[in-house]
């Protein structure tokens, strides 16, 4: 269905809802190189009006990836919540902008209509908001998740400590992931990208990060980050918490990751099953970015941020731990410099967060964009206050395997210190045990007695 | 003095195993000032890395000096901005009227600035000059001096030049470590079109990685298969450890 609008003196015309969609969202470089962004910027401002007098009713009559050619587009429909869906069905996007503001809607009010919410019409609402409201909206939103510890409660942020090293060197990583905890990191999960795929690394690392967990009594988890299917045949051979996967919005960019809605499930499943969690047992890790579907040449001329919101329908099926979008991984081509990636994050963490999902962010940026620390500084400190779950800890900032640069064990020490936010609790409680924290949560000096240090 | 800078010996030890930035110690929450200047030293030289320009004028000395057909050639990508924007104008050929009739060869050689341009002037010829001695006799080639290009437009080169087989050495996206590293990305009968499955790769070719000698042994290895086999692309394994060994 075609929509128009009249902006001063200028008539606007677009073709269908994808298109009200694409050239509604801010400026980015992703929907520049798609042909799909606004012509000009009264254009945008032109489809943000449509936008906010859409019905939410017509986001449930026209799919933007047709539902035949799609299983993700499936999935949003047969699990959407018509019962709950009845309380909004009135609102436009624009009423639902408003009533996600609103003193009296608190996050609880907004979780219960989460599953009513397709991802698409989270997407639009999401266009029609400013940073701050991003960041208004998210911070009353609470999603807490436990596996050996507690995720994502007010008042905590937690962090995945992140030891990677190029050719998968055993002390290299230990050494990384050794340094991180003497920073009290490590509390959303201790995870490694391996640089290779090879299952027989991959069990290596595993049980190496599982003696560490052991040997310390580390109330967190681990995971290596190799594919699905990787982590599926060593499961009985491996001590496996976490599994994790790259996912994204459509079926077709699904398959070029490997992957389908089966083969994920079958994977939680299996997961579920070794039931290695001690305060819970969610057990998915899922990482998106906005760009993935289009680098992929499988948008479907959809934009990409409303292809990132329908990665977050995959995501949440599987009731995950930890979910991450690394939003500035994918490189200027999508997200050009540090304005586009700050807004992009923030809108990925609102999205997500209203979606149920227990959202973190990889704050991160590679030497071809134009971003530098003082964005990555910015950003974190915005989603820290939006109560953003988690964030990476990178030795120093550099990850000298994937080559960019994400957010450092300090970082985590300033936002914990700036916001008075604390680790998990459980870990806090070890933090402390171990001496690594003093009661006012500042890191301790290490000394050569410290017990992280001895035995290595 | 709340400064933890004296860091204790134990704990420095543990930059004996890896090169990622550990034990760096802090400063109340933040890192100390040293670290903070090298590691934007770091990001200075890989942002310098990026706007390099491709030294056509030095690599075509070096062509002409080795007596070598070479040809400039310009990507649909008009400046660094629209290259960083644009990587699908990256990957196309600019045709314009200078271009001279290309002879068919068997190997063309595209050294092209990609992200780093300061890469391949400083690494292509280090590895060409051991490689070319080495295949003189078996095979023709030629060279493409290309600016502002992406690994593909070496497709759209190497049809031009009707060649079975086209190596593309080409800047990499610098990191804080390596701002100058070069990647050499092969394909037997090339067609514009084609995606990486398609192609081999030699990454990290560099002062503190690869040498020009191990560039050059690994590229004689892939033309070597390549034309033996009539393949590259995932299914020829490239084990680089073998090969360097022997």
């Amino acid at each position: 269905m075609a929509y128009q609008f009249t902006l001063g003196k200028q008539n606007y015309l677009f073709d269908d809802l994808k298109s009200v969609l694409a050239k509604a969202s801010p400026l980015r470089s992703g929907d520049a190189l798609a042909g799909l962004a606004a012509a000009s910027n009264t254009e945008r401002i032109a489809a943000q009006y449509v936008l906010s007098e859409l019905p939410l009713k017509v986001f449930l009559n026209e799919a933007v990836v047709p539902y035949e050619l799609d299983e993700v587009t499936r999935l949003i429909i047969d699990t959407h919540d018509f019962k709950a869906f009845d309380n909004i069905s009135h609102f436009t996007v624009g009423d639902l902008r408003d009533w996600l503001l609103e003193y009296t809607t608190s996050g609880q009010n907004i979780l219960e209509v989460s599953k009513a919410l397709t991802p698409e019409m989270v997407a639009a609402v999401c266009k029609l908001m400013r940073n701050q409201d991003l960041i208004a909206v998210a911070s009353k939103i609470q999603v807490i998740t436990r596996f050996r510890n507690t995720v994502g409660l007010k008042g905590h942020v937690s962090v995945r400590l992140q030891p990677n090293h190029p050719t998968d060197d055993m002390k290299g990583i230990l050494a990384s992931t050794i340094d991180g905890l003497l920073y009290g990191c490590g509390d959303a999960v201790i995870g490694i990208n391996p640089a290779t795929d090879s299952p027989n690394v991959t069990v290596n690392l595993l049980k190496m990060l599982d003696d560490v967990r052991l040997k310390y009594e580390i109330p967190t988890q681990s995971c290596v980050l190799c594919h699905v299917t990787t982590a599926l045949q060593i499961m009985d051979k491996a001590p496996v918490d976490l599994v994790f996967q790259s996912i994204t919005g459509s079926q077709k960019a699904n398959s070029s990751f490997g992957i389908d809605l089966q083969v994920l499930k079958e994977a939680h499943d299996a997961t579920l099953a070794l039931a290695r969690g001690t305060v819970g047992n969610q057990c998915m890790y899922f990482e998106t970015g906005q760009g993935s579907a289009l680098s992929a040449n499988a948008h479907h001329g959809v934009d990409q941020q409303t292809m990132e919101a329908r990665a977050y329908a995959v995501a949440r099926h599987f009731d995950p731990f930890l979910v991450n979008s690394v939003v500035g991984f994918i490189g200027p081509e999508y997200l050009f410099d540090g304005k586009q990636i700050t807004r992009a994050g923030l809108e990925d963490h609102f999205c997500a967060k209203v979606m149920g999902l227990p959202m973190g962010m990889d704050v991160c940026y590679t030497n071809h964009a134009d971003a530098d620390q003082d964005d990555m500084d910015n950003l974190l400190t915005l989603l820290g206050v939006a109560g953003c779950n988690f964030f990476m800890g990178v030795p120093g900032t550099d990850d000298i395997m994937l080559n960019y640069q994400s957010t450092s064990f300090h970082d985590a020490l300033y936002l914990r210190k700036v916001l008075g936010k604390k680790p998990a609790p459980e870990f806090e409680a070890w933090l402390l045990k171990m001496g690594i924290v003093d009661e006012l949560g500042n890191k301790r000096i290490v000394g050569d007695t410290n017990k992280l240090l001895l035995n290595l | 003095m709340s400064k933890d800078i004296s860091i204790a010996n134990k704990w420095q030890q543990l930059k004996n195993h890896t090169k990622a930035r550990v034990a760096l110690g802090n400063v109340g929450t933040g890192l100390p000032l040293s670290e903070v200047l090298a590691l934007k030293h770091a990001h200075a030289m890989a942002k310098d890395a990026i706007v390099t320009k491709l030294d056509v004028e030095g690599l075509s000395q070096k062509c002409k000096a080795q007596a070598i057909p070479y040809q400039i050639f310009n990507s649909r990508a008009s400046d660094r901005l629209e290259y960083l924007k644009r990587p699908d104008l990256g990957r196309q050929l600019l045709f314009n009227t200078n271009l001279k009739k290309t002879e068919k060869v068997d190997i063309v050689f595209v050294i092209t600035d990609g992200l780093s341009a300061k890469a391949v002037n400083t690494n292509a010829f280090k590895v060409l000059s051991h490689l070319l001695p080495k295949i003189n006799e078996s095979y023709t080639y030629a060279i493409a001096l290309v600016q502002q290009g992406r690994v593909a437009i070496g497709d759209a080169v190497a049809e031009l030049y009707r060649a079975d087989f086209v190596a593309v050495c080409i800047g990499e996206r610098p990191g804080l470590s390596s701002p100058e590293s070069m990647g050499i990305y092969t394909t037997y009968h090339p067609k514009i079109g084609f995606t990486d499955e398609r192609r081999n790769c030699i990454s990290n070719i560099h002062s503190n990685g690869l040498s020009g000698k191990q560039g050059a042994q690994l590229l004689q290895y892939l033309i070597e298969k390549s034309f033996a086999l009539k393949i590259s692309g995932v299914s020829l394994k490239l084990e680089v450890g073998e090969i360097l060994k022997s």
